[in-house]
């Protein structure tokens, strides 16, 4: 174990220097979900490391030994069949990296599709994400709030995002809190996350949407519980109310800076989950 | 002049009349060339009807090659374009277009003709047969396919290209959010190429089932060849989605039905899911042909024959059974839940055991060989190791949970060009050089090509490497820019830098075509490398009927066994030989097939219903029509012999 995160501080050294000093997005995780991510990253590149230099080694040994200018003129090279012990090898050696990393995988698909692992006490705070071209609305439909382009969240209390779109699939990625999920038009997605520590992190769409679609980032802010409570009574007693006819105009094409309103779309556009899924037959 | 508005582009630039001027003097150019060298006899004789496996083949090759400069001048534009943060050289629409038809340049009308004309060239030598089994239907597959390539190639002067991706993702490529006729055109030169591809398949199948040389079992065949009938029977199973997945995108656009929209109970992942149930067994239809002439090469330069045959074989069904079984992981993100996910992650990474086995082999192949570096050689030896880069980081996208970080990111742009880079066009540019003698009677100059080489594999490197990084450090796939504060900057500046070096290379590659033709020694004789199968035991270049007598054969080497072993290929006499018919039918149905599209594309009626009933005039017309193909008489045979003996 030890060697493990020897290895693994090693490897994290050299790509943070070759990136003058400041670590990759994805390296530097500040929740558990993007936390589970990165270590299946590296460890996945330590593993992939040890094929490539195997592989590296043998064909330098049989470039360097068998070139024709090393041999006599008259060397005929032997007919050689296979080798059942030799391609057993070759089999099985990557059936065991593979059955590894399976097991690895596998666990960690379950950790990132569950309430993020030390969160489990409190209850999670849901957020309703949709995008419409080019835009992000959240609503906090506990707090009764609605915010677009930027996203405020409480540290060290499990996130529940639900995902939908008003238009083409977009992607909801905020890299330092956990991997991305796609926002359809005509279901919810859910998403978990959490941060560890207050901060501010950039979020995106992640999936190609149109012509707007570099611009189709927002701001995310990590702060303490008692802060983020503090901010909604502030949005409840400062922001203006949510009405459909304003929404209507909001989703319409283009861009736009950050807003921020009392009451959310939820009840007069509610999201596509349930009763108002596209594919719902009538069932409830 | 409402009718005419629609065929203005709806974005126009500079560059794009500019383009409009350049493709309109070329066609002025061409004809007046053609008239004026009185070659439109020649060209309608000798190629436009020709049913000859070679030339169908050498004619892929032409116009794989034209596609990869054309989307290679889409790639060049896209790397100026993000070389620099915020940067005002393309605009995001037309920086759409371009990544756009680059993906579909690349994969449908480059690397699929390269495959396919090495495919037409190679087989039929190589399994000692005369030609292909339905000659005519082949160059119905071909032009097919070129009109389909050149109905897309229009697009950016007629009407405006598509602009949603190569995957083009409904709700996205759907009329509400893809207005312009784009899309149509992506629909229709895709459904109209790949009828062709489908029309190759079943043709390669029958091929290499019921015409091999006398004594070559299934487990004698070259490599190349179990290749291809392993691809076509995977294009067999897989172009049949693509082509139902088109129509019912095509019903949408066109005629307002819901199978992928978001209203009326439409579902956009359907058009996800039928698009990657066909495209990730097209991956494997472009990277076994190149393995097939990696195996033929690698044996031929280093001496020896093939290591370890049967797992050869047996690892290419495998992964053949696999690639139908891991299409979702092109959509882990989509929300299926920890199960499905894990049960895809799983046989995702294990297509590396198949694959590593094939690596293996071919390492085991230069073990005790005597290794001689020819440009074909350095190609497959630079493929190993950059290929195994590409190929280990497609096992760390397989781990899905971690995937949901590298999705849509310039990590997956990476990976998929360090495994088609490697894995496909440096097989095309091996076959290429190697089969090269076989199709002209010449070979290309070693020096030109080794530098050639050398640009094009380190900036391989120099290119796609920087991207692993700036994906992992957050950037998203498509972005048309980005601002200096990401820190982007300097993975697309040396991005940019590599695609030069790469631009470089394939101009060398061009500048050695034309040295070669002009300098190149012509008496090389019919076997200059040595080589070990059939396709070297005729002439070079190879006259129509391919062998005067039908080889017999013992071994997957039959022709190295007649060179060192004794073996005898030939045995008895001379006899006539029953050869195709030239036909211009299937050149023509093909450009009604463009017209049909063309009417389609731009909803004109009128045209697609006289357009449809020529297509099936031209159906009923086969069917009712005699030809039962010529003789070539034995005096025939012995003088082409002696000449080409001769010569």
């Amino acid at each position: 174990m030890k060697r493990k995160w020897f290895f693994l501080t090693v490897v994290f050294t050299i790509i943070t220097v070759l990136t003058g000093c400041e670590p990759l997005t994805v390296l530097d995780p500040k929740g558990p979900q993007a936390q589970t991510q990165a270590n299946d990253i590296m460890l996945s590149i330590l593993l992939m490391s040890f094929i490539v230099i195997v592989v590296f080694v043998l064909l330098v040994f049989m470039l360097v030994k068998y070139r024709a200018s090393k041999q006599s003129v008259d060397y005929e090279p032997p007919h050689i069949e296979g080798n059942a012990i030799v391609e057993a090898i070759c089999v099985g050696i990557p059936v065991l990296i593979v059955v590894f990393l399976s097991i690895v995988s596998v666990q960690s698909n379950y950790k990132v599709e569950a309430r993020p692992v030390g969160y489990e006490d409190k209850k999670p705070l849901v957020v309703y994400a949709s995008t419409s071209n080019w835009k992000w609305h959240f609503s906090y439909p506990e707090e009764n709030i609605e915010t677009v382009n930027y996203l405020y969240i409480p540290t060290d209390r499990a996130l529940e995002f639900k995902l939908y779109s008003y238009g083409p699939i977009t992607s909801f990625w905020i890299p330092q809190l956990g991997g991305q999920k796609y926002a359809m038009a005509d279901m919810v997605t859910t998403l978990h996350l959490a941060a560890d520590a207050p901060g501010e992190f950039m979020g995106r769409n992640a999936n190609f949407s149109g012509k707007g679609f570099a611009e189709n980032t927002f701001n995310v802010k990590a702060m303490p519980e008692a802060k983020f409570n503090e901010w909604v009574k502030e949005v409840k007693e400062t922001a203006k109310p949510l009405t459909e006819e304003h929404f209507n105009e909001l989703i319409k094409p283009g861009h736009l800076g950050q807003l921020t309103f009392t009451g959310t779309h939820l009840d007069f556009s509610p999201a596509p989950e349930g009763e108002n899924g596209g594919h719902n037959h009538g069932s409830k | 002049m409402d009718f005419f508005d629609r065929f203005a582009v709806p974005h126009p630039s500079p560059a794009i009349y500019a383009s409009m001027v350049a493709i309109g003097l070329t066609v002025v150019a061409i004809i007046a060339g053609l008239t004026y060298f009185k070659k439109w006899g020649y060209l309608w004789r000798e190629w436009l009807t020709t049913v000859d496996h070679k030339r169908i083949g050498i004619m892929y090759l032409i116009s794989a090659l034209l596609m990869l400069f054309r989307g290679g001048v889409d790639a060049i534009m896209m790397r100026a374009q993000l070389a620099v943060p915020e940067n005002g050289l393309l605009d995001a629409q037309h920086y759409n277009e371009v990544f756009t038809t680059h993906g579909l340049v690349m994969i449908i009308f480059m690397a699929m003709p390269f495959v396919i004309a090495f495919m037409n060239f190679v087989v039929p030598l190589q399994i000692g047969a005369r030609d292909v089994a339905f000659p005519r239907l082949n160059a119905l597959s071909f032009w097919l396919f070129f009109m389909g390539a050149m109905l897309l190639n229009i697009s950016f002067v007629i009407g405006g290209s598509p602009d949603s991706g190569w995957t083009s993702y409904f709700p996205l490529a759907g009329n509400e959010f893809s207005e312009s006729v784009g899309t149509n055109y992506y629909m229709f030169a895709l459904q109209i190429s790949g009828l062709g591809t489908m029309i190759t398949g079943i043709n390669f199948i029958t091929t290499i089932l019921k015409m091999r040389a006398p004594g070559m079992t299934l487990m004698k065949m070259p490599m190349f060849t179990w290749s291809t009938l392993v691809t076509n029977v995977i294009i067999v199973f897989a172009f049949p989605v693509l082509t139902v997945a088109l129509l019912m995108g095509t019903m949408d656009r066109l005629f307002a039905t819901n199978f992928f929209t978001t209203a009326n109970g439409g579902m956009d992942m359907l058009w996800a899911n039928l698009f990657w149930v066909w495209g990730h067994p097209e991956v494997y239809i472009l990277i076994l042909p190149a393995f097939g002439i990696y195996s033929e090469v690698i044996s031929t330069f280093a001496r020896r024959n093939l290591y370890g045959y049967k797992s050869m074989v047996g690892s290419m069904v495998i992964i053949s059974l696999l690639s139908f079984l891991v299409w979702t992981h092109h959509f882990f993100t989509m929300g299926q839940g920890a199960l499905t996910n894990s049960i895809f992650s799983i046989t995702t990474m294990a297509i590396a055991v198949p694959t590593g086995v094939k690596i293996f082999n071919w390492l085991f192949t230069l073990w005790k060989g005597k290794i001689e570096f020819t440009v074909p050689m350095l190609y497959s030896i630079g493929f190993i190791p950059i290929f195994t880069i590409g190929g280990v980081t497609g096992v760390m996208l397989g781990m899905s949970a971690a995937d949901y970080q590298y999705h849509n990111t310039m990590f997956l742009v990476a990976h998929f060009h360090m495994v088609i880079l490697p894995g496909v066009v440096f097989a095309m540019l091996a076959g290429l050089t190697y089969y090269w003698p076989k199709m002209f009677g010449f070979k290309l100059n070693e020096r030109i090509g080794k530098w050639a080489f050398w640009f094009i594999s380190i900036n391989t490197l120099v290119t796609f490497m920087p991207m692993f990084i700036s994906g992992l450090d957050g950037q998203a796939r498509r972005m048309y820019t980005y601002s200096e504060s990401t820190g982007f900057g300097i993975w697309n500046m040396i991005s940019f830098i590599g695609a030069i070096g790469l631009a470089i290379g394939f101009a060398l590659i061009v500048y050695n075509v034309y040295y070669s033709i002009r300098y190149s020694p012509r008496n090389i004789g019919s076997d200059p490398w040595d080589a070990r199968s059939l396709e070297w035991a005729t002439h070079s270049p190879v006259p129509e009927y391919n062998f005067a007598q039908v080889p017999h054969v013992n071994s997957s080497e039959a022709f190295w066994d007649s060179k060192k072993n004794g073996h005898v290929l030939y045995k008895g006499e001379l006899e006539k030989i029953h050869m195709p018919n030239n036909s211009g039918m299937p050149f023509i149905m093909a450009c009604i097939f463009f017209l049909w599209g063309f009417a389609f594309i731009f909803a004109m009626w009128t045209t697609v219903i006289i357009t449809t009933i020529g297509i099936f005039a031209c159906l009923a017309h086969r069917s009712f029509e005699q030809d039962h193909g010529r003789y070539i008489s034995v005096r025939e045979i012995e003088e082409t012999e002696k000449k080409l003996r001769g010569a």
